[in-house]
């Protein structure tokens, strides 16, 4: 056979008039990229950002105390996920500690510890084998990490004290030196 | 230097692709055949770059060239040859090329074959399959490079760059982390290629499909040309299926072969709506009718591979099978974007020309079944694609919940799993209706068929399955599911024996040939036809094994001391050895040796033993099976507690019939390649007008 | 005096052996089973790893939990009160189907509406294109529309049917 050109494009029969089902199939179409676009925007957000306040909420403890916005307000807070569990973690708890140590008598630090998906028994059993003293409460439903889309363990938030992210650690501090690089700067005078 | 020839062509394959889907459009549209040759030279030049490219890498992985990222990710030196070459699609970024070098492949083999009669779709069949291939490359070469290097300053900072960054030397890790130990198992090394096949080769039927639709070709010539390939992408998709459930069963130690995680639903969801599309073409090509749900079904199993490929890679679905989350994410989004909505529009435009004179004659024609073929089979669709973009939706509106507290109560965002018994609960009955439509369609003809007429053909084998239930109903089963689902299977096996049964017959009474022979000559003579009855089979025996292993799966757990036992059902486990190694591969081995015994006699050893891979921190429990037709036992060691000689843990599966699961996926596997094998010219038939020989394209 | 000594020696022994059976008997009265923590591990998901059931996942995390598990059993927990203890724990997802409220309704709600919806389509549209009834009469098919070779050889094979039954 010899060639065939490729025959011009045939135009449609008939002009496009909108139609129920049309207009549901591009409604549908719409609905399900910007669904899919929120979530994805959220999953490459990561956890919450530096100056962005962060969710609120209300840590009960293991002693039975609340600890929630009012005692928080006006210090810097300093909130670590952990969980005995995580080996990672154990690297960081006793600097952790020293730090609490260090700062508690001003008044004006707040060390949280959240138990994150833990059980209450090896968590008792960790905050004792490491002499833990700042209060530590479980992440009852997980809402506290999903609130601040955590990612795993351990992971910490330093807060200033009006209440924004001034940074955050995304894997165990390496030295005392460190956490109080963190939080030295927010002491203001 | 070798990572740079491997970069290098990509590059030059992205241009050559840009080139030729520009040319493509620009000879379409201006009507020139001499831009349409070039952009076909375009597409076929591809291969070879490709092919270079990726032999590139896996001469990186095989030579341990460990300066390259990706080489450290996913080779070790301890790791034999097979696996270094395999691990080309162990990562992302690699996976990534591979796909690309399948899709050219592909595309290039469909460039060479006759156009003649089809000149007015090669120059959309290239442009999409350009635009596809161009965006997997731009995926490659600027966001998921396989070829990055480590580069070291001197300060000691280590980075990864393509090219040599200013001040820098090369550095080169000492070893690499070796593949995901999962990922080493022969059912792992040709899983991802058969489904990565499977997605690929769904282009082909695609970008016919588009092209009939931009050109107004809507009659039914754009199925005819795909019909093979579409066979062929199907049962590369279905064999990737079924060999991750093997591995699944054989690796994963959790004694099942599916999970309904969201990643397999997500490879799961095209083939529903392409094995509805397979069906329903035929009754396009039988009756010209649906010409426009075919267009739905095709595009909406196409966008599902999109769709599925980007909800694994971008993060946005947490699995055990996903990918670690990177940027690719957004890309990807605008892609499928892109193409949801092109498709959309251009279905939207031709939506008209598509309508055909349908007419129905009759409720119980086979037109009729096949439709209700296709509405379960779109409906097991609905269900598993509502139970994957569920918990998406319900983050996105907990999204919303928080920017208007008022809506928060409603809008929690609270993260849901929707598990397996969602989907086998909504499923089940559907499936159930699967299986009776595969009993009763074989019997209905085209056009006109009455329940009388329907009624007479099929009341001999629903008898003889009614026998086959009774006989289990006697021998004490009384699980009515387990009932139901045996006396289905039993319908279908009847009907599809009986038809065969009937035309052989039928041949050995008007030619004389024996009946093995006439069995040959029919599945021959008719293949799609005889195939199709053979994948029915093959489901039927796999229903079998399902119905047997989820519905009378039993199973136990005990630690027992050397020398203890534990019992399930008829069978006794004894502890009898238990010895831990290090390899010199870097994995530590617990291997347990233990005696069966059925009802009191000893009937073998199995060898379960639990892996520990130093490197990459990762437990492996791998089974010690004993599968027969009637049952498996499948034992693993279990490390609840410490293993030891004075106490190890096992747990015992019973698994019922899965046997008849893998032996009807072969079944299954032959059915597909005799329903796409090649047909011989037909015979010349007695019948008195000559029938034009049409060239099978 | 040597007899009481050693009758004494006898109870001593007896008591002490008695103790030693009844300390064995109770090291096998069972804690809560492996089987009865599976049966209750397996409808739970770890809130960790996403989508794997409890009694199969490795990590020590869901280790503890299974342990859990058993101890809540062991004090007498019936099945419901150690889910809805996790829930209340870990929060929703550990459950293996969205609890039934607020928009999660919506998850068992849409595909069976979908399906009918999808049955309703179906029936208008064979309604649409069904011919009156006189055709149904004519048994099985005799021709195709189409004169592609299935068709033909259909019809072949039909006809030899139709001599076979004959005869």
């Amino acid at each position: 056979m010899n060639e065939i050109s490729p025959s011009p494009i045939e135009q449609p029969s008939q002009t496009v008039r909108p139609h129920f089902w049309r207009i549901l199939a591009w409604v549908g179409l719409f609905a399900l990229l910007v669904v899919v676009a929120m979530v994805l925007l959220r999953k490459q957000q990561g956890p919450v950002a530096v100056g962005q306040k962060p969710p609120t909420f209300i840590l009960t403890t293991f002693d039975g105390q609340q600890i929630g916005p009012d005692e928080m307000s006006g210090k810097v807070v300093l909130v670590n996920f952990w969980a005995s569990w995580c080996k990672p973690c154990e690297q960081e708890a006793a600097d952790l500690e020293s730090a609490w140590r260090h700062y508690q008598p001003r008044g004006d630090v707040l060390f949280l510890g959240i138990a994150w998906t833990d059980t209450e028994s090896a968590s008792l059993a960790y905050i004792k084998k490491f002499g833990i003293t700042y209060p530590n409460g479980p992440d009852l439903g997980t809402t506290i990490s999903q609130a601040y889309r955590t990612t795993g363990v351990p992971e910490t938030y330093v807060i200033d004290k009006n209440g924004n992210l001034a940074s955050l650690k995304l894997s165990p501090y390496s030295s005392l030196a460190e956490i109080q690089a963190a939080i030295d700067p927010l002491l203001g005078p | 230097m070798v990572a740079n020839l491997g970069y290098g062509t990509l590059i030059i394959a992205l241009v050559v692709s840009i080139y030729g889907a520009v040319a493509a459009f620009y000879g379409a549209r201006k009507n020139h055949p001499a831009w349409v040759d070039s952009a076909r030279n375009a597409m076929l030049l591809t291969f070879p770059l490709l092919t270079i490219s990726a032999l590139t890498i896996i001469y990186l992985l095989v030579s341990g060239h460990f300066e390259v990222q990706y080489v450290t990710e996913v080779s070790s030196k301890s790791m034999p040859l097979y696996l270094r070459i395999t691990a080309l699609w162990g990562g992302q970024a690699g996976s990534l090329l591979f796909w690309s070098w399948l899709m050219s492949a592909f595309a290039s083999a469909v460039m060479l074959r006759k156009w003649d009669r089809d000149r007015e779709f090669l120059p959309w069949v290239i442009l999409v399959s350009l635009v596809t291939l161009a965006f997997f490359l731009i995926l490659s070469i600027f966001v998921e490079n396989p070829f990055l290097s480590f580069w070291q300053s001197p300060t000691g900072n280590i980075t990864t760059a393509m090219f040599q960054p200013a001040g820098m030397t090369p550095y080169i890790p000492p070893d690499g982390n070796g593949l995901n130990p999962l990922l080493r198992h022969p059912g792992m090394i040709i899983h991802p290629p058969m489904l990565y096949l499977g997605f690929v080769s769904f282009i082909i039927p695609y970008a016919f499909a588009m092209a009939a639709l931009i050109t107004g070709r809507t009659d039914d010539r754009w199925i005819r040309i795909t019909r093979r390939w579409t066979l062929v992408a199907w049962l590369f998709l279905s064999l990737g299926l079924v060999l991750g459930a093997w591995w699944a069963y054989d690796v994963l130690g959790w004694g099942g072969y599916w999970g309904w995680d969201p990643v397999e639903i997500a490879a799961f969801m095209p083939w529903l709506t392409g094995t509805a599309f397979l069906h329903s073409v035929m009754i396009q090509e039988k009756r010209g009718m649906l010409k426009q749900w075919n267009m739905i079904l095709i595009i909406l199993t196409y966008d599902l591979v999109i769709f599925g490929t980007f909800l694994t890679r971008s993060g946005v679905l947490s699995s055990v099978h996903a990918f670690a989350q990177s940027a690719i994410g957004p890309l990807f989004f605008g892609f499928i974007g892109l193409t949801f909505i092109v498709s959309l529009s251009l279905l939207s435009r031709r939506w008209n020309d598509l309508k055909s004179g349908a007419e129905m004659t009759s409720w119980f024609s086979r037109e009729a079944l096949f439709l209700l073929n296709n509405l379960l089979f779109v409906g097991i669709f609905v269900v598993c694609f509502w139970g994957v973009i569920f918990p998406v939706i319900s983050e996105a509106l907990g999204i919303v919940g928080q920017q208007f507290p008022a809506l928060a109560g409603i809008f929690t965002g609270q993260k849901v799993t929707v598990g397996p018994s969602y989907y086998e609960r909504a499923t089940a009955p559907l499936f159930a209706g699967l299986l009776l439509l595969m009993g009763v369609a074989p019997l209905s003809a085209w056009r006109y068929s009455t329940s009388k007429t329907l009624g007479k053909a099929i009341w001999k084998p629903f008898v003889a399955s009614l026998l086959a239930v009774a006989v289990l109903w006697i021998a004490g089963m009384r699980s009515w599911p387990a009932l139901v689902g045996f006396w289905l299977c039993a319908l279908v096996v009847f009907v599809t024996l009986y038809e065969y049964w009937r035309a052989a017959w039928a041949r050995h009474n008007t030619r004389g040939e024996n009946l093995l022979q006439a069995l040959w000559n029919l599945a021959g003579r008719n293949r799609r036809r005889y195939g199709g009855y053979i994948i029915h089979l093959g489901v039927v025996l796999m229903a079998l094994g399902i119905i047997g292993i989820e519905l009378f799966q039993t199973e136990t757990q005990g630690t027992i001391p050397q020398g203890g036992e534990i019992s399930l059902g008829h069978y006794t486990i004894r502890f009898d050895k238990l010895s831990v190694w290090d390899t010199n591969d870097g994995r530590n081995i617990a291997r347990a040796v233990v005696s069966v015994y059925k009802d009191g006699k000893f009937v073998g050893e199995l060898y379960p033993r639990r892996e520990y891979y130093y490197e990459a921190q990762q437990p492996m429990t791998i089974a010690g099976l004993r599968s027969k037709p009637e049952d498996d036992l499948y034992v693993l060691l279990v490390d609840w507690q410490p293993l030891s000689t004075s106490a190890a843990t096992f747990k015992v599966y019973h698994n019922p019939l899965v046997w008849w699961l893998w032996c009807g996926a072969a079944v299954f596997i032959l059915g597909t390649i005799v329903a796409a094998w090649p047909e011989k010219d037909p015979e010349m038939v007695i019948l008195r007008k000559v029938v034009p020989a049409t060239s099978k394209a | 005096m040597m007899m009481i000594k050693r009758s004494w020696f006898a109870i001593l022994l007896t008591l002490l052996f008695g103790l030693l059976v009844v300390s064995v008997v109770s090291a096998q009265q069972p804690t809560p089973s492996d089987d009865q923590v599976n049966a209750i591990a397996k409808q739970l998901y770890c809130p960790v790893c996403e989508n794997i059931p409890l009694d199969v996942c490795p990590t020590t995390a869901c280790a503890q939990w299974r342990e859990l598990i058993r101890q809540k059993l062991a004090d007498g927990w019936s099945e419901q009160q150690i889910k809805d203890y996790f829930v209340q724990q870990y929060g929703a997802r550990v459950l293996g189907t969205p609890p039934a409220k607020g928009i999660n309704w919506l998850v068992y709600l849409v595909p069976p509406i979908a399906i009918l919806a999808g049955i309703y389509v179906l029936y208008r549209a064979f309604r649409s294109w069904k011919q009156p009834a006189k055709q149904m009469d004519i048994p099985s098919s005799t021709s195709g529309p189409s004169a592609g070779q299935e068709a033909a050889q259909d019809e072949y094979i039909k006809r030899m049917e139709d001599e076979v039954r004959k005869n």
